[in-house]
């Protein structure tokens, strides 16, 4: 297993701020799916992600707040990789259109669970890391994936259809970034047919020494 | 590890009733379209169609192909077969050469595996699988056959978008999700090869009905 942790170590760097105690949950929950992503693959988050909001407070509020969390991540990523990733030409136009889409992704998140008299949570504070163009690739394709899983993991605990249908608009564009990102690293923009989950215990064992 | 991955990946996916809903269901239309759609048969009731986003009043577009979850997945089937036969017509144009030629040859085979998976979630709801339509398309050049396949991928993601909050089943949703990621992903890589915007809906990807989809891909439909 240590050789899988291996291949992608950058994101046992990826710290998130745990200051701020409304954010708490949603920080161990994705620090959780990013480590599980590290391990088998960004596919490999989805049923811990279910699991983890199952066990939380929850509903669809619950949810709505940990797709803003991861969409607070990745839209921080691009904007700094906008300055550091030393991006020019296609991917830096590219960069520019993602990070504004995550941007708007966490405005109507914001909204949605305003709307649905909850409250959104607080952005934590990130730090990446990374290395020239290369390194931001290689964690962009592991986000990108990640939260294609972590969407279609936590899609069918929704219970609202209006969720429901702004979920599934979120996760069409996330996986067209991944596909994206994944040209760039001349990676197959599909790799397999079905945008998979592993079976949720062996993705709890493989996250537990991750959690905080 | 992905490799050991993978049949657990596809069992999960095949125990879960299914759910592509991508595909195309409904019509307007062509008589080729109606005969198949009367071909198709098992249980087709209506002729109503309708329904042209998700949440109408109950109304998916894809009543003729079954009731229900039957239905959303013996039309997403559909659509599935029409991509792996466009893929298929495609390799065989001799149009395509080195990376292009694999990355078609790969999308082809995701879109024949989405079709085994399908036709079996059908069985296992004790539904009878949608036939296979008889479909013939224009393959005149390279550029002409990457656009065509750009409209059919994002059409394809969007027909899933647009059944997905009509899917009652929750494992059928689960399956239909990890299929409409994987045609979001084929669209945006042919919209890259072809210099367009991965996303063209912007920032919120825009579903579609039944009845559009299944319109669009009436021309294509020959039997």
């Amino acid at each position: 297993m240590s050789d899988q942790i291996l291949a992608q170590p950058e994101l046992a760097g990826v710290s998130i701020d745990t200051d701020s105690e409304d954010i708490s949950r949603s920080e161990v929950i994705l620090k959780g799916a990013l480590a599980a992503g590290a391990v088998y693959g960004a596919l490999a988050v989805g049923p811990f992600v279910g699991r983890a909001l199952a066990m939380a407070e929850s509903g669809d509020v619950g949810i709505l707040n940990f797709a803003l969390t991861l969409e607070y991540l990745e839209a921080a990523f691009y904007e700094e990789a906008q300055t550091r990733a030393g991006a020019s030409g296609d991917l830096k136009s590219l960069i520019q259109l993602v990070g504004r889409d995550e941007e708007e992704h966490v405005g109507a998140l914001t909204e949605t669970i305003k709307k649905l008299g909850g409250k959104p949570v607080a952005e934590p504070k990130f730090d990446f890391p990374y290395n020239g163009t290369a390194g931001f690739l290689k964690l962009a394709q592991t986000f990108e994936d990640t939260g294609v899983s972590a969407y279609n993991g936590a899609a069918p605990q929704i219970k609202a259809k209006e969720v429901l249908e702004a979920a599934g608009s979120i996760v069409q564009v996330e996986a067209r970034h991944a596909a994206a990102i994944r040209l760039q690293n001349k990676e197959e923009p599909a790799p397999e047919a079905f945008d998979p989950a592993l079976p949720e215990a062996k993705v709890l064992k493989a996250v537990e020494p991750f959690i905080a | 590890m992905a490799v050991a991955n993978k049949p657990n990946a596809l069992e999960r996916v095949a125990s879960d009733p299914v759910s592509r809903r991508k595909l195309l269901a409904v019509t307007g239309g062509s008589t080729a379209l109606a005969a198949f759609l009367a071909a198709c048969g098992s249980g087709s009731n209506s002729n109503s169609t309708t329904t042209t986003a998700n949440n109408g009043g109950g109304a998916t577009g894809t009543e003729k192909f079954g009731k229900g979850d039957v239905g959303i997945l013996n039309y997403a089937l559909t659509l599935e077969y029409l991509e792996t036969a466009f893929y298929a017509d495609v390799v065989k144009s001799g149009l395509f050469k080195g990376s292009d030629l694999a990355t078609i040859r790969k999308f082809g085979s995701e879109e024949a595996e989405h079709v085994t998976a399908l036709t079996g979630f059908v069985k296992q709801m004790g539904g009878k699988p949608a036939p296979k339509p008889k479909t013939e398309f224009p393959l005149k050049s390279a550029k002409s056959v990457l656009e065509l396949a750009a409209t059919v991928e994002n059409l394809g993601a969007a027909a899933y978008l647009g059944q997905a909050p009509n899917i009652q089943g929750a494992s059928v949703l689960a399956a239909a999700l990890s299929i409409h990621s994987v045609e979001g992903r084929h669209a945006a890589a042919l919209d890259t090869l072809l210099g367009e915007s991965i996303t063209p809906d912007g920032a919120f990807a825009k579903p579609a009905g039944a009845d559009e989809v299944l319109k669009s891909v009436e021309p294509f439909i020959v039997g």
